[in-house]
């Protein structure tokens, strides 16, 4: 088992406990916060796959914002559901029964692919993976389209959500 | 590079599934949208083990990522600001309680 091996195994192990807390945490607080420790092990996993553009992405954009919105939102709203109540449904063993289930049935099929257990070829001499990226968003035969929808999508969502959640005089 | 590409596929399902749970099972409308963040953060490791594992010349997964950190940036803000904005007219986040249109 070389070095790059044990760094995986504990930051899946991380991952996968954190977010089971996430799901399973009696305190909505405690959940986002438990969310930014996923988010940091992903951003993790995506260093390890040589990645690194991503993973500053991860942190910046999922930490930095997404994260911290849940936590203002959750800040907001919370004389509900405080400490009092059940946080999960009656029924909390149908989804989880479904949950294992699905899993089951992806790892089935995942074990059945061809070729499931490759090893990736090294990267070629001076990839600059930022460079290529950057190259691949904006140019017209490949992701330019897609790319500027994404920037419509963004600015509409904007829009939406300052007028969702202003102060309700007009709406 | 000694890690099977199969290893980051089963934690990426694992992950997926946990967040299914959570979007199933929770009763507040925030915690089902942190059920979905894991949801597509599960994804977005499939999307770039694939672009490393497969050709890393084609950017391809990478791209995709970066669409799904956009999309993800805008559901978040949108899901939250309907949660708040429904906090304040009905004050309650509890999805079942939520049912204006139901009927």
């Amino acid at each position: 088992m070389t070095a790059e091996q044990i760094v995986f195994l504990l930051t899946a192990g991380a991952i996968l406990a954190c977010a089971v807390m996430v799901v399973a945490s009696g305190k909505l607080l405690h959940s986002a916060l438990w969310l930014v420790a996923v988010l940091f092990g992903v951003a993790v996993l995506y260093a390890i796959l040589q990645a690194g553009f991503l993973a500053v992405v991860q942190v910046v954009v999922y930490i930095g914002a997404i994260a911290i919105l849940f936590i203002f939102a959750v800040m907001l709203t919370r004389r509900e559901l405080r400490d009092h109540g059940p946080q999960t449904r009656a029924a909390w063993w149908l989804p989880a029964t479904l949950g294992v289930l699905i899993l089951a049935g992806l790892v089935f099929l995942i074990l059945g692919m061809p070729a499931v257990n490759r090893l990736p070829a090294a990267l070629p001499e001076g990839f600059d993976g930022v460079r290529v990226l950057g190259t691949t968003l904006v140019s017209p035969d490949a992701f330019v389209l897609p790319f500027e929808v994404a920037s419509i999508l963004l600015l509409a969502a904007l829009v939406g959500a300052i007028y969702l959640a202003g102060s309700g005089r007009k709406a | 590079m000694t890690i099977p590409l199969s290893w980051y596929l089963i934690l990426a399902a694992a992950i997926f599934c946990i967040g299914l749970y959570g979007v199933l099972a929770r009763r507040n409308a925030i915690a089902i949208l942190l059920g979905v963040e894991l949801m597509l953060n599960a994804v977005n490791i499939n999307l770039v083990a694939f672009w490393r594992y497969q050709d890393p010349a084609m950017m391809t997964g990478q791209a995709f990522a970066v669409i799904v950190f956009a999309v993800a940036a805008a559901e978040v803000a949108v899901g939250l600001a309907l949660i708040i904005s429904v906090y304040r007219r009905r004050m309650t986040v509890v999805a079942d309680e939520i049912d204006l249109m139901k009927w």
